[in-house]
């Protein structure tokens, strides 16, 4: 996130929600929203479902899966058309302006509107009120980039708050709001195959040089293989052998099937996990994982914000996982002789300059920090961008409309869109036995027209079949979800909906797309 | 800003005009009881224990709803005020049950605590005590609303905190209860099981249900994390009796979250003591998974990435890392992956 949860409550005067049902997904940051909206702060959502975040709003916006791009250029299109667009911060700040302006020039209301089913006038409303809001924050997250055009979408809404002005202070900004606890961390820790920690970059010379000599051995420069790659390699047999440390890709992972293809025909697997999970069912060797609860550590959140993870009891299996990792890479003539997660983060942060401020001593006495943090007496960033961007000039990169990888057709009639619901997080809250006592299993959502035309209620069983695979689910008769579309989520094993989700990628992140793709129903 | 003087138990006191009595008080350290009061939450004047004198005043005014005026003279602990006081608590506990030995409250029972501290032991005043069925038909939370006191804590949290509005007020008089939408039991309502009703609760009202007969709260170690699901990054305590996790309570001063949570990050927990946890390395010898120690286990790793390495190069290995580890464990994933295998090939969920 550019900026921080806390201006949601302090800040902001119009929050743009695109793509994320907060209130489930990120529970305590959606109050936060709610908290906003009833004291006034302006509340656009934009979401093809009946979100509960909806019965707050002052717009609901709700368009077809697919068209977020139409729907964000319709919008730029009439800011510049009215005049409304920031001029001083498109001189100062942005280049490539005049391409941006080609492009929305193609998306006129009537148009939009024929692409995204939003009336005209709730299109020019929202516009307006965007543009002339001073203190307008955008957020959005895997309804924006679990799409084949994921990175366009999130650059039409970069381009959106740049044309306004958006950028650089409190209550502004384009925040995704991350999905998993650490995943901002895991990517701040060089957890990717083009950069190491801190961001920086593998391919660079001058950082080869600086972690050759930090770490003692000649270091890769050629980008490595993304997750899709990595399971496409091992489908060829050039990728052999893979370490899988607390992931569970069968069950999260697009077109499972596929997946599974990629681990059987590997030679040699070794799955680190708390549970013998379906990847785990795959290794060679498996290591028991402790939890958070027995680990020292940190996480960072969706803001940048670093914090302590405390060890609060001992690890069930004998070992924290540093602990783990560190003796596995040992005993390859690597010796890592740490004595504690603190020593571990000290090295990290001696060779991130945004984190070099951070250290265990400054987490214990304030409770958290923001990077970017250079220095031991910065106090951490709680918004960023100010003055200029990291690249220094922002740069308006427009797009036209990529429409989704697969969409229904007479065969496979129905779209299917995914996501997460409030009870559970991802595959880990079905151990949790309270949890699991009260939802149990999959309720996939069906549009009470479709369930009339099919003789199905709330209850009752489908078999959902699409060219990859094919679940039942029970179903629940909802107008959350508009007629020819069934949503469901990912949590239970027994009804494993990534066997159903796209092949189709993202082609600059190869994220999947979870959010469409065809399917057929049947009554069971 | 208008400054006003006013005096507090013969200290002179300057606060912005609008403040209350009570938060007048708390700015020089001294403290008014209090039970349906919270700073977290829009005041209610509910409970009167926080009764002060103020001089002029034929009444006994509740200082956290009463503003402060230039001159005042509060006097907070005179007989007058400690005599209401514990008239109060009194017809409190009137018609609250007195079975604090058994009560998993206690300890952190703020009506036991000032009972306590105005040596009340029972009540003067006999008449019809509520006989309010326990509800206990959800895992999470054990609502006995017997031991509830009106403070309306709980009617509060649910709609100014987490915004979910369902809880309110029922009946009027001694039949009044503080309850959802029809009176039904929580797993019937639209209860979300946020526990932030649980978290504000100043008696044996609302409570943990997985702590209840796990341990008194003077018993319990509070360890701050950090929650392990979503990427909001809220932080809570992992309570802990003989090194075992009874559950989770959550804490004002948390940056992001301060007392709400949602109902995987207070109740989630359990997954920790999932039978199904892996204890033991586990080696596949013929296609079955068969128990190995961790030596055999390390040994193997070690000779077989070793042996690819050596047989296919470098590009042959691929490390998937972990979103839901920490950063330390990250950062030792990608410096193993390119330090030792040799290539980039490092990711986690991120992108899937």
């Amino acid at each position: 996130m550019t900026n921080a949860i806390s201006e949601i409550t302090t800040d902001a005067e119009l929050m743009f929600l695109i793509g994320t049902n907060t209130t489930e997904a990120h529970p305590v940051t959606g109050y936060k929203m709610r908290q906003a909206a009833r004291r006034g702060c302006k509340l656009v959502v934009c979401d093809p479902r009946h979100i509960d975040l909806v019965d707050e709003a002052d717009y609901w916006l709700r368009q077809k899966p697919g068209t977020d791009i139409p729907l964000i250029n319709g919008l730029m299109h009439i800011i510049i058309k009215e005049g409304l667009e920031d001029k001083k911060f498109i001189e100062e700040r942005t280049e490539n302006y005049e391409a941006l302006k080609a492009t929305v020039e193609n998306y006129p209301p009537e148009y939009v509107e024929e692409l995204t089913g939003i009336p005209v006038d709730v299109l020019y409303d929202v516009a307006r009120l965007y543009a002339t809001t001073d203190r307008a924050m955008i957020f959005y997250t895997l309804g924006i980039t679990e799409h084949i055009c994921g990175t366009r979408n999130v650059m039409s809404l970069a381009n959106l708050a740049m044309l306004t002005g958006h950028m650089g202070r409190a209550g502004v900004g384009v925040c995704p709001i991350r999905g998993q606890n650490n995943v901002q961390g895991a990517c701040d820790m060089g957890a990717l195959p083009n950069v190491y920690q801190g961001y920086q970059n593998v391919a660079l010379p001058a950082v080869k040089e600086k972690f050759e000599k930090a770490w003692g051995r000649p270091m890769p420069d050629k980008i490595g293989l993304k997750i899709p790659e990595m399971f496409e390699a091992a489908h060829e047999g050039s990728v052999k052998a893979m370490y899988i440390l607390g992931e569970n890709p069968v069950l999260t992972d697009p077109n499972s099937h596929h997946i599974r293809g990629g681990l059987e025909a590997l030679e040699f697997l070794v799955v680190q996990e708390l549970f013998l999970t379906e990847t785990a069912e795959y290794a060679d060797v498996v290591l028991p994982a402790a939890s958070f609860a027995e680990c020292d550590g940190t996480f960072s959140n969706t803001e940048r914000r670093v914090q302590r993870v405390r060890k609060a009891i001992e690890p069930i299996p004998g070992r924290a996982n540093w602990q783990t990792i560190c003796e596995m890479v040992s005993r390859m003539g690597y010796p890592l002789n740490y004595e504690s997660p603190r020593e571990i983060w000290d090295e990290m942060a001696s060779l991130a300059p945004s984190m070099a401020g951070i250290n265990y001593d400054r987490l214990e006495e304030l409770g958290s920090l923001q990077w970017p943090c250079p220095t031991t007496d910065h106090p951490g960033t709680q918004f960023m961008h100010v003055g200029k961007f990291t690249r220094g000039l922002g740069l308006f990169q427009p797009s036209d409309h990529i429409p989704p990888g697969e969409m229904p057709d007479e065969e496979y009639p129905f779209l299917l869109s995914t996501g997460r619901i409030l009870q559970h997080y991802n595959v880990t809250t079905p151990y949790s036995k309270g949890i699991m006592s009260v939802w149990d299993k999959e309720m996939a959502e069906l549009n009470p027209a479709d369930a009339e035309k099919m003789g199905v209620k709330t209850g009752d069983k489908l078999k959902v079949t699409s060219r990859r695979g094919e679940v039942v689910t029970a179903i629940r008769v909802t107008d959350r979800v508009m007629p020819g579309i069934i949503w469901m989520s990912f949590h239970y094993s027994e009804t494993p909906t990534n066997a159903l989700t796209s092949h189709h990628l993202d082609p600059m992140t190869g994220t999947g797309e979870y959010k469409v793709c065809a399917v057929k129903l049947e009554k069971i | 800003m208008e400054l006003i003087k006013i005096t507090i138990d013969g200290k002179e006191v300057e606060v912005p005009a609008g403040t209350t009595i009570m938060n007048a008080a708390d700015s020089v350290g001294i403290n008014i009881p209090r039970l349906c009061y919270d700073p977290d939450l829009s005041a209610l004047g509910a409970c009167r224990l926080c009764v002060v004198e103020v001089k002029g005043n034929r009444l006994l005014p509740a200082s956290c709803v009463t503003p402060v005026f230039p001159g005042m003279v509060v006097n907070t602990n005179s007989p007058a005020v400690v005599e209401a006081r514990k008239t109060i608590l009194e017809l409190l506990v009137a018609n609250h049950p007195l079975d604090c030995m058994t009560c998993d409250k206690l300890g952190n029972c703020k009506l036991a605590d000032y009972c306590y501290q105005y040596g009340v032991k029972e009540s003067p005043f006999v008449g019809e005590k509520h006989e309010y069925a326990i509800d206990d038909t959800n895992p999470f939370i054990l609502r006995d609303l017997n031991k509830c006191i009106l403070c309306g804590a709980c009617v509060r949290a649910c709609e100014e905190m987490t915004g979910q509005d369902n809880l309110s007020y029922l009946n009027r008089g001694f039949h009044r209860k503080a309850t959802t939408a029809g009176d039904v039991d929580y797993i019937d309502s639209d209860c979300v099981f946020c526990g932030q009703c649980v978290a504000v609760c100043p008696t044996g009202a609302l409570q943990e249900k997985t702590m209840v007969g796990q341990g008194r709260r003077w018993e319990i170690e509070r360890v701050r994390t950090t929650c392990p699901f979503c990427g909001t990054g809220c932080n809570f305590d992992l309570a802990v009796k003989n090194g075992k996790i009874i559950g989770v309570l959550s804490n004002p001063d948390s940056t992001v979250n301060q007392r709400s949570l949602c109902v995987k990050g207070r109740f989630g927990w359990d997954f920790i003591y999932n039978e199904k946890r892996l204890t033991t390395p586990l080696i596949k010898k013929n296609g079955k998974f068969e128990e190995a120690s961790w030596d055999e286990a390390f040994d193997l790793i070690a000779q077989r990435f070793g042996e690819i390495k050596a047989q296919y190069g470098s590009e042959s290995f691929a490390a998937l890392s972990s979103a839901r580890c920490t950063n330390e464990e990250n950062y030792l994933v990608q410096k193993f992956t390119r330090a030792v295998m040799g290539n980039n090939n490092v990711d986690h969920c991120a992108r899937t």
